[in-house]
């Protein structure tokens, strides 16, 4: 703490000119004015430094002073991270409920983890062990699926001189000291960590397995990996947060970090009143127990937005060094752009494409590289991953805005939302012709083995099919379908069976919005095993329209919302079904 | 702040509705001012930034006739506030809150800053109860929920006033009987469309119960920047100290974003898409997130904001930044107006976001979300089917497509178009639905559920529930 002040000599909206602050540091935290609001220094000229204000700035005077913190902007990472919801900078947003009001008012600050409860410590080194950043020192088990690694931090090596034992601490109670030489480290269960800095890894790996999401469209044409990036852009309506909420509820990581950045308050309530009710597939824990929320909604100080990606991808990094695999998402990513605009618009820098900042590429870019799946800090050989998916919220649908095609640069894969899809409640509106996933093989080692072995030439023949559609439906739009040969009218049918039985998902069906691997690939089966009827019967001459009528078809778009526990039967219904109806025509 | 009031005559610029004050001292950002014209006139303004000798201050009632020299401009020490109390129901102000009624001013119980706070999000309780509005178009396809943020999104000469009208003379949440209060405000709107609420309020006795601030046509524009907090402030206060249930009907939001344009002009500041800020996202954020429930209060506050699109255009700005706010959006539909529709609601881009958790079983009825569901698809695929017969003709189409072409256009004239004055229950929707999508081969309705067929569809023996 310097005691150092500056002076405030101007004011516009979050954004506060102060003088006198000569020594103070880039991105530095201030206390702003005669309520010391508090604010990071983005900008420094001689002794003259901008200030982004994590509050509502309404009232304050030139004249009043800034004082020096020489800290950056930080979070506190230890036990009782999960399950809790923060605003951008990481109030802790229930505490503040409980303690002052429904609305937040200003200087509401609160630390960011219980320093009350005790915490049930296991100690797993000795006195005498050499250790070094990344090391466990313990574990607390933060619920009956994680347990939390207490590692000694980055940067920080030598002997074990005092190791607390077994029993219940508070995060403020020392319970292990380092000696390395004459230096001694007091280490208690929290680290603090600068957000605007990567947490340091061993080595950066390719990612291998894909992250399952439960979602079809996504996990077999356009998949994702544990460690991977993706964007989902779209229009406003088209699907972004479902997706999201999707993956939030049903990927397969151990840890989620959902950051609402500028978005709605209503969608955080949601996940609030709905994520505690809903039981992990894998674990059968509630999801909210997996779970840590970012929320800083479109109304909330516009700094803080800013700031809250920050915040969100340095608490994954941090479960990711203790080797849990974490999903990331940021809903949403334009918003965060948004912000960087408005600071920079308000500072009068030299505005770039669309009045972005110049650097808006370079900051995306340092966000989605700190995703990945890497070899964790600490004398072992773990593995960690964090996989970032963000959504992007182009003016008018237009991809070609620069936040979109800034984002496309850097990520992996692409799901691109239309709004044609979304108007006929064809959901996930994901776009089949525009979405990608540079993962496909990778993943596809890893469905074939572990899966099936069909696995790559049933996606390969649906995204075949799906083109062809698209094809004929240039053909259809000028002739009409009639004309068509018989093949032809049987592809459209095939795939238009893919779209409704298979792609389109409805989020909000209870079984219908989780399709496991297993599932995924019988449904796939399912659906070849009709095409391949399908085609003999065109050879015995029966029309499509007479395979179109089959009530079969009904049954297949019914799959998804079959019961876990029913599957084996109606399944072995459908099939059954199946060859008896095609062959009744005959075939 | 809390520093006395100050006063200066040194105003060194005026551009557009901005004036620069300079040799002041100790100015805090937000502070109200008044000024004070040649004539003796005084006009409120609030300062958009300060330094440390000099203030830069936007003029609510514009600059006209405002000069260099005798112009003097009163700080205040304080930042914006309105008064309110629970006397003000059935009052009626214009645009910067003088009363426009003739009572005199509202004595208050208390004092609140007119651009609130945030509320937060883990306050919030996330909104279920449907409201009847007894349109179809929107109950059975984008049904509302209290709390909800729910724009319709027009165009000039479109009926987005009497569909606004009507949801206000039949919206209930059924089985309840509860305090409510219509908070208007216009910006920017004709005297002749003010005129016409009032009407409406007054016949149907909604009138008692409202609060209406009225920045007309003719009112000063950048007034417009305030109108609308005002009238959230006061629903804020009904909704969450007085326990009432508060529609907030607001237009035209378009009218409000020109008066932004117009600062950030004056401004010279780096414009965004087509001249509006680049912040209007955050701005509009600023009002639309001025609604919802939150967990352990009664009130609530629903908003219907109503924006007319420039040229019918949804990419423009202003629905664009609208649309990712709000909870969904009604669209209307120029084409379906001009064939004589109303409600000329096109539901294909209309969305409530809201509608998943106040529909169903126990709340609207079981077979809901399917039918809505399969209603979208059905009319998604004969306004397909019709694009194509407008290029091939009807010869090519097979027997399916032509049931597609009759449900499309049933649905249009028996489901979408109703009378003003007609009130439908939700159930009488589910039933309309039903009978049209009996049109289509069983085997065409994919995406409801086997037993809701078997119970609700027209040829297994009507179900009347
Ligand atoms: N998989 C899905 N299943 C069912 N409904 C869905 C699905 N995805 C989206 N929807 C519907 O679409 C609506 C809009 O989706 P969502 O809120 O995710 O849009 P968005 O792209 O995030 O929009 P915005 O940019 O405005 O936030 C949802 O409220 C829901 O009704
Ligand atoms: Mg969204």
């Amino acid at each position: 703490m310097t005691s150092q002040a500056g002076v405030i000599i101007r004011v516009t909206g979050p954004v506060v000119l102060a003088s006198g602050l000569r020594g103070a540091r880039m991105f530095e935290i201030v206390k702003v004015g005669r309520q010391e609001l508090i604010g990071e220094i983005i900008t420094l000229e001689e002794d003259v430094a901008t200030i982004q204000v994590y509050e509502e700035t309404a009232g304050i005077v030139p004249g009043e002073a800034v004082l020096r913190t020489g800290e950056s902007l930080s979070v506190e990472l230890g036990p009782g991270l999960l399950g809790n919801i923060y605003d951008g900078i990481q109030r802790p947003l229930r505490e503040i409920n409980v303690l002052w009001a429904d609305f937040i008012s200003r200087g509401a600050t609160l630390p960011a983890l219980s320093e009350a409860k005790k915490w049930e410590f296991d100690p797993k080194v000795k006195e005498g062990d050499q250790v070094s950043g990344g090391d466990t020192l313990g574990v607390v088990q933060e619920s009956t699926t994680i347990s939390h690694k207490i590692m000694v931090p980055p940067g920080i090596s030598g002997r074990i001189h005092m190791i607390a034992s077994a029993g219940t601490y508070t995060i403020r109670e020392t319970i292990a000291t380092v000696r390395n030489g004459d230096r001694v480290f007091d280490l208690t269960m929290v680290q603090r960590w600068p957000v605007r800095s990567a947490r340091p890894v061993k080595e950066k790996l390719d990612p291998q397995k894909p992250l399952i999401t439960g979602q079809r469209i996504i996990d077999t044409l356009f998949p994702i990996t544990k460690g991977g990036t993706a964007a989902i852009p779209g229009p406003f309506g088209s699907g972004k947060t479902v997706v999201q909420h999707q993956l939030a509820k049903w990927a397969d990581a151990d840890i989620i970090v959902f950051i609402g950045c500028g978005e709605r308050g209503n969608e955080m309530a949601d996940v609030l009143t709905e994520f505690p009710t809903l039981e992990d597939p894998k674990t059968g824990e509630p999801l909210m127990n997996r779970m840590i929320l970012i929320a800083n909604t479109s109304n909330m100080p516009v700094a803080a937005r800013e700031a809250s990606v920050y915040t969100g991808i340095t608490i994954a990094e941090y479960f990711r060094d203790m080797g849990y695999d974490v999903a990331l998402m940021a809903d949403s990513t334009s918003r965060w752009a948004e912000a960087m605009r408005e600071i920079s618009g308000r500072l009068e820098e030299m505005p770039g494409e669309e009045g972005y900042p110049a650097y808006l590429g370079s900051r995306l870019a340092d966000f989605y590289e700190r995703a990945g799946r890497v070899l964790v800090c600490g004398s072992g050989k773990e593995t960690g991953s964090i996989s970032v998916i963000g959504a992007v919220s182009p003016p008018g649908g237009d991809f070609s805005e620069p936040v979109t095609q800034n984002t496309l640069r850097i990520v992996k894969v692409f799901w691109a939302l239309d709004s044609d899809l979304a108007y006929r409640r064809h959901f996930p509106a994901i776009n089949w012709l525009l979405s990608y996933s540079l993962y496909g093989e990778e993943v596809g080692r890893w469905w074939t083995e572990n899966i099936g072995p069909e696995w790559v030439a049933y996606r390969k023949e649906m995204m075949l099919l799906l083109q062809k559609e698209n094809e004929l439906e240039e053909i259809v739009k000028l002739v009409g379908p009639e004309v068509l040969p018989e093949e032809d009218k049987l592809v459209l049918f095939k795939a238009e069976t893919i779209r409704e039985s298979y792609l389109a998902q409805y989020a909000f069906h209870p079984h219908d919005t989780y399709t496991g691997a297993g599932r995924q690939y019988r449904m796939m089966a399912m659906l070849f095993d009709f095409f391949t009827l399908a085609d003999r019967a065109l050879e015995h001459n029966i029309t499509t329209e007479q395979i179109r009528n089959l009530p079969v078809k009904t049954a297949l778009a019914r799959m998804g919302s079959v019961p876990k526990d029913m599957e084996e039967t109606e399944f072995a219904g459908i099939k059954t079904a199946m060859a008896a109806q095609f062959k009744e025509l005959g075939v | 702040m809390a520093e006395p009031s100050r006063e200066y005559s040194t105003v060194s610029k005026v551009v557009g509705p901005i004036i620069v004050v300079d040799d002041v001292e100790g100015i805090g950002y937000s502070e109200v001012v008044e000024i004070t014209m040649p004539s003796g006139e005084k006009r409120l303004g609030q300062v958009l930034e300060t330094q440390s000798t000099r203030a830069i201050v936007q003029v609510f009632g514009g600059t006209r006739d405002l000069d260099t020299d005798i112009t003097s401009v009163r700080f205040s020490g304080e930042i914006m506030k309105i008064p309110l109390s629970g006397e003000i129901l059935g009052r009626i102000f214009n645009g910067i809150a003088h009363p426009l009624d003739g009572g005199g001013p509202v004595i208050p119980e208390e004092m609140r800053d007119i651009y609130g706070l945030p509320i937060n999000p883990y306050a919030r309780e996330h909104p279920r109860d449907s409201i009847e509005t007894g349109i179809s178009a929107i109950d059975g396809m984008n049904t509302l929920v209290r709390g909800q943020k729910l724009p319709i999104f027009s165009g000039a000469g479109l009926p987005h006033n009497l569909l606004a009208a009507q949801i206000t003379r039949q919206a209930k949440v059924l089985g309840q009987e509860e305090d409510f209060a219509v908070v208007f405000a216009a910006m920017g709107i004709t005297h002749e469309e003010a005129a016409f609420f009032l009407r409406d309020f007054r016949s149907t006795g909604a009138l008692e119960r409202a609060v209406l601030f009225l920045n007309l046509a003719d009112d000063p524009a950048i007034e417009r920047i305030i109108t609308p907090r005002l009238a959230l402030t006061t629903a804020e206060f009904l909704a969450f100290e007085k326990d009432m249930h508060v529609l907030v009907i607001l237009t035209d939001l378009t009218n409000y974003c020109e008066s932004l344009r117009e600062i950030a002009a004056a401004r010279e500041e780096v414009p965004g898409r087509r001249g509006y800020p680049g912040y209007m996202y955050t701005d509009l954020a600023g009002i639309y997130e001025r609604a919802g429930r939150i967990a352990g209060k009664k009130g609530s506050i629903t908003q219907l904001p109503i924006l007319t699109m420039p040229d019918d255009d949804i990419t423009h700005p202003v629905p664009d930044l609208t649309g990712y706010i709000t909870e969904g959006q009604i669209v209307l539909s120029r084409d379906l107006h001009r064939k004589g529709i109303y409600p000329p609601i096109n539901v294909l881009p209309c969305l409530s976001r809201l509608m998943q958790g106040g529909i169903g079983e126990g709340r609207t009825r079981e077979d809901h979300a399917d039918v809505n569901n399969q209603l979208y698809s059905a009319y998604a695929q004969g306004i397909k089917i019709k694009n194509l017969v407008a290029v091939i003709g009807e010869e090519g189409l097979s027997d399916t497509d032509r049931q597609y072409l009759a449900f499309t256009e049933r649905f249009e004239t028996e489901f979408i178009a109703q009378g003003q004055y007609e009130d439908r229950s939700f159930h009488r929707t589910l039933d309309i639905a039903w009978e049209l999508l009996s049109i289509l081969p069983q085997s065409e309705l994919k995406r409801i559920d086997t037993r809701f067929v078997a119970k609700y569809h027209p040829a297994h023996g009507r179900h009347q529930a």
